[in-house]
């Protein structure tokens, strides 16, 4: 049987991409179906992640299915010394395709090659994170019109942030212009930038980060800069201040650019810019459910003629 | 010398490892779980004398064919070996070892976090190319072949 567990959007093509986005946005114009009536969706989160399980929560209900599934390990008999093979084992028998967070690296991968049913990787370590990718590609379609030849601005912690890793490497089939800019101790992984000269994706590091600096962006991609990230504190307090997006850095930006923020945010964009016709994180996340409705369907052999013909469309 | 050369001709059927850097033997013995093989006669030569490379080391092992795939894996810690199938105290194969695009339960994932270090599973890498560095197939850590520990 063919494996349509979702582990890495790494690897998917332009096509696939694209394929998906479109499916995304069917769930955007009607998102409230039987599509998966008869169904159940488990929901494994062995590490705690309230947005991200609610997200694929919502996801699954709104199309009819029914939701099992633990949102704290400690009730689990991963407790008691149980294996996640399993785990995963034990609740293929029950489940017809499994949304699974774990903290380990490449426990999605994993559970792919040994369950019978589709996992869907809804966060492993600090690995991947591809729901989270799809929802920021399709923010970034729905914003743009466009995937193709945009500048993207990645600012804050640009070393830790799985985030930006995953979009770094999906965007990389639309001729994107990055731009880093970040403190030196969270600066962009060296490997990052090797994988961008092997696939001729342009990028840019800048020093400062200020209105003029920020015109040139069709899209802002904040990310926290966490205090426990910093081996030297006084570092820390030295450049906290300078990666925090204010009102009137965004004198000269683009009327289409936008502000995208995978939250939770801390303090990083001011309150005053959430009124700003720029900031568009709030809309961001709410795509997360049209993304997540996607990659269930998908993972479970629903193509996007079947969601463009359903009828079973709520009013 | 002679009585090297007689050692290697004495066997009848078998495997010959040859060219083993002395302080890769018992790796090599270890990778290929010939320290759990009762049944097969083994001989281990360490520091004989080679032209090639100084001093070398040797395993024979009589009556046993290696699989490609077996043999493969001694890339990771010894990429220059020479390997020689014996059949009728007759060379019939002689060659070198390459390094396998893929090695499973062989080296040890460095990655404290790796789901490999926390299941009964065994470790998968591949062999990244042109860099020729190691790639853990779960947590995509990177490790250069030199740096390779291999699994116990």
């Amino acid at each position: 049987m063919e494996n349509r567990s979702l582990v890495t959007i790494a690897d998917h093509s332009r096509q696939k991409i694209e394929y998906l986005l479109q499916m995304a946005r069917q769930f955007e114009l009607h998102p409230n179906r039987l599509l998966l009536q008869g169904r159940v969706v488990a929901t494994l989160f062995f590490e705690p992640s309230t947005r991200t399980r609610l997200s694929f929560e919502t996801a699954a209900n709104r199309l009819g299915a029914r939701v099992i599934g633990f949102a704290d390990p400690k009730v689990t008999s991963g407790t008691k010394g149980e294996t996640l093979k399993d785990t995963i084992m034990m609740v293929s028998n029950y489940a017809d395709i499994i949304v699974m967070r774990h903290y380990l690296e490449g426990a999605a991968r994993y559970a792919s090659e040994i369950a019978p049913v589709p996992i869907i990787n809804a966060g492993d370590g600090a690995n991947q994170h591809p729901s989270q990718t799809m929802l920021d590609l399709y923010t970034i379609y729905q914003t743009q019109g466009t995937l193709d030849n945009l500048h993207i601005y990645l600012v804050g912690d640009l070393k830790y942030g799985r985030t930006v890793h995953s979009l770094l490497m999906a965007m990389r089939h639309f001729n994107p212009t990055f731009h880093f800019i970040a403190p030196e101790e969270l600066a962009m992984p060296a490997h990052y930038k090797d994988y961008c000269r092997q696939h001729g994706i342009r990028y840019v590091e800048h020093q400062e980060f200020d209105a003029e600096v920020i015109s040139g962006a069709d899209i802002l991609y904040m990310t926290r800069v966490q205090r426990e990230r910093f081996t030297d504190l006084m570092e820390y307090e030295r450049v906290k201040d300078r990666y925090l997006l204010k009102l009137p850095m965004l004198a000269q930006a683009k009327p289409t650019m936008k502000i995208l923020h995978p939250l939770p945010r801390v303090n990083e964009i001011e309150y005053a810019i959430d009124d700003d016709p720029h900031a568009y994180y709030f809309q961001q996340a709410r795509n997360g459910l049209f993304a997540r409705q996607a990659l269930i369907c998908d993972a479970l052999g629903i193509t996007l003629e079947q969601i463009e013909n359903d009828t079973t469309i709520l009013s | 010398m002679k009585q090297q050369q007689l050692l290697v001709a004495a066997l009848e059927n078998g495997t010959v490892i040859d060219h083993i850097p002395c302080d890769k033997v018992f790796q090599v013995v270890s990778l290929l779980h010939l320290d759990q093989n009762d049944r097969d006669a083994i001989t281990i030569g360490l520091n004989l004398k080679s032209e090639r490379i100084g001093l070398k080391g040797i395993v024979k092992v009589a009556n046993k064919f290696f699989t490609d795939e077996e043999l493969n894996q001694l890339s990771v810690i010894t990429p220059n070996v020479t390997l020689i199938t014996i059949r009728d105290f007759e060379v019939v194969e002689k060659k070198e070892v390459q390094m396998p695009d893929t090695l499973t339960g062989i080296v040890h994932c460095p990655n404290p976090k790796c789901i490999c270090n926390n299941e009964p599973m065994r470790t998968v890498f591949h062999l990244e190319r042109p860099s020729g560095r190691l790639r853990c197939h779960y947590c995509n850590t990177e490790i250069a072949t030199a740096e390779a520990v291999i699994e116990h």
